[in-house]
């Protein structure tokens, strides 16, 4: 008699935990489209390359163009520029110059800062972020905090000599 | 209260009993000084940001192309438009200065100490949902400010571990703050205050529960309350007119004083302004950010400085009642924190170029976190002293009667909960 009881009890809990662990699963399932509604719409999605005409960037120029909704900075580097840029690695996130280019008198990097995310200013070699102080060398290279990492480089590529396409490596 | 009606309603809701416990004869200490005059005004400034907020959601359009210019459309082609948008930015700088006043009024008092934790810890949910209600607010006129407050705030979430860089897109809905978040933003901004009067509904039944401190910090003898109606209901009222007159005056003479000038030029997400700050109930905290090198220290920093009020209860170890009022070197420690704050607010509006700014915020901070650490050690030490110094015979009788109360009420609590099995 008892046995049976707590056989019953036993049924009872296990039906209890199963229902509440599917019930569980399907509130949970339920949630996924409302939290994926707020990622990126397909039209946002759909601003995800931008062509840039480089013929009239001067040296020593640097022209900003939209992409992804991001600046991104396009600076010609000048002889000297590139020099200074190789002859160091970085201070902060050391990284080679010859890694973040592709052809060095260019230099393609997404004008966030790795901090806050405000847009740096272009303030003689590099750029300095007014916004919580971090400085970037020609290289985009954060050579003082508090950004941690350097400039990120937009996947990009030469379409001819003279235009590339951001968005697309 | 009688009549038909009324007499017609009680036996279905419990209208009469429920005004006569929570109001004409609500026990409140009959000592309260000004300083408890701010829950009530902060209930206040929360019913005007509501009125104001939905009739100016009337004439506000979430959507980045128009929402600026619907702002100068509220500004200066709809009735009244310019009132309720001033009443609306000044009520959020407003709400912010009695919810300060508020705390800073409950540490000074002790407030927070037991059986009022409870109490403490849904005020300390009140004030996070007031700050994210303040910022996402802050992004619907869409001025340079907004946009690059917005921007600064939702990167923190990047030193999520793992998945930080996703965390931001979903929380953006775009790769920088762009259309998708000003609609999300409204829409939330439009629902928080509704969550906050939920809270708002719990927090004051917690302090129906425990009821209010006063300033003696005893629990006063029941010949000693008076009924909260007509008394405080007065003091409150009379309490309103003061904080009315102040809150009239920034809006009908200053009421761009609080406002930056930046944020009346319209979002730019290619060009960041030189200097960007954050509303002036932000800038302690963002100095606190600023203040930490490394980014994610940085963000924790920030986190915990909002979220210390909270440990009070446990790292205040002192039994003397009354707070500051009996126990001077809490009262230093008391004006020393306040003064810190200033501080900190003062290096948050500077620009971060300059290195001494930098130093002193640094300094700033760290004593920021030390004067709570300090607080288990110093209470204890000052509890002695104040004991060897000799306190008058009837505190000394209160504390030893608070602390056979306290052991006699957890010995009835369980035995009730004997008897119930």
């Amino acid at each position: 008699m008892e046995d049976d009881v707590k056989g019953e009890g036993n049924r009872r809990n296990f039906l209890i935990k199963l229902t509440s662990v599917v019930g569980g699963a399907g509130v949970a399932a339920a949630c996924v489209p409302f939290v994926a509604s707020m990622n990126p719409t397909s039209d946002v999605l759909a601003k995800a390359e931008t062509e840039v005409d480089l013929s009239n960037i001067p040296p020593g120029g640097v022209h900003t163009v939209a992409w992804e909704g991001q600046p991104v900075f396009v600076l010609h580097r000048t002889p000297e520029d590139i020099a200074a840029a190789q002859a160091s690695n970085g201070v902060i996130d050391p990284e080679p110059d010859a890694k973040r280019v592709i052809k060095p008198e260019w230099l393609v990097v997404i004008g966030v800062c790795t901090h806050m995310g405000c847009v740096p200013t272009k303030e003689g070699p590099g750029w300095t972020c007014h916004c919580h102080g971090s400085q970037y060398d020609d290289s985009g290279r954060v050579v003082r905090g508090p950004a941690p990492k350097n400039l990120a480089v937009p996947p990009y590529h030469f379409e001819t000599a003279n235009k590339i396409i951001i968005g697309k490596a | 209260m009688s009549g038909p009606i009324i007499n017609w309603i009680d036996k279905r809701f419990p209208l009469t009993s429920f005004v006569k416990h929570e109001l004409t004869d609500y026990p409140t200490p009959r000592n309260l000084s000004y300083w408890w005059n701010f829950g009530f005004l902060a209930g206040i400034v929360l019913v005007l940001q509501v009125a104001t907020g939905i009739f100016l959601a009337m004439h506000y359009k979430a959507d980045s192309t128009l929402a600026f210019d619907s702002i100068q459309h509220i500004m200066r082609e709809v009735n009244y438009g310019w009132l309720l948008r001033y009443m609306h930015a000044t009520g959020a700088s407003a709400f912010f200065f009695v919810i300060f006043v508020h705390m800073a009024r409950t540490l000074y008092y002790g407030s927070f100490r037991a059986p009022r934790e409870l109490l403490w810890w849904t005020g300390q949910g009140l004030l996070l949902m007031l700050m994210a209600t303040a910022f996402m607010g802050y992004l619907l006129p869409w001025g340079q400010m907004s946009f690059w407050g917005a921007t600064v705030i939702t990167n923190l979430f990047k030193v999520t571990p793992f998945i930080g860089e996703n965390v931001v897109i979903w929380l953006r809905g775009d790769y920088s703050v762009g259309d998708d978040t000003l609609t999300r933003f409204f829409s939330l901004h439009y629902l928080f205050p509704f969550l906050i009067i939920g809270a708002v509904i719990v927090h004051l039944v917690a302090l129906h529960t425990v009821k209010s401190s006063n300033p003696s910090g005893i629990d006063l003898k029941d010949k000693d309350n008076i009924p909260f109606h007509p008394y405080f209901t007065a003091k409150d009222l009379y309490g309103l007119g003061i904080f009315l007159i102040v809150y009239s005056v920034f809006v009908f003479f200053m009421p761009n004083s609080l406002i930056e000038p930046a944020n009346n030029i319209p979002a730019n997400p290619m060009v960041t302004p030189s200097h960007i700050v954050p509303e002036w109930y932000f800038l302690p905290f963002y100095a606190i950010l600023r203040s930490v090198p490394n980014m994610f220290g940085g963000v924790v920093a920030m986190a915990l400085s909002v979220m210390m009020f909270a440990f009070m209860p446990f790292l205040d170890r002192s039994r003397i009642p009354g707070g500051a009022r009996y126990r001077p070197i809490y009262r230093i420690q008391f004006y020393l924190f306040l003064l810190d704050m200033l501080v900190l607010g003062y290096v948050g509006y500077k620009p971060p170029t300059n290195p001494s700014i930098v130093v002193v915020g640094q300094v700033a901070t760290l004593c920021y976190f030390a004067s709570f650490f300090v607080v288990p050690f110093v209470s204890k030490i000052e509890e002695r002293w104040l004991i060897k110094r000799g306190l008058p015979a009837g505190i000394m009788e209160l504390m030893e009667r608070e602390k056979r109360d306290l052991e006699n009420r957890t010995q009835e609590h369980r035995r009730r909960k004997g008897d119930l099995v």
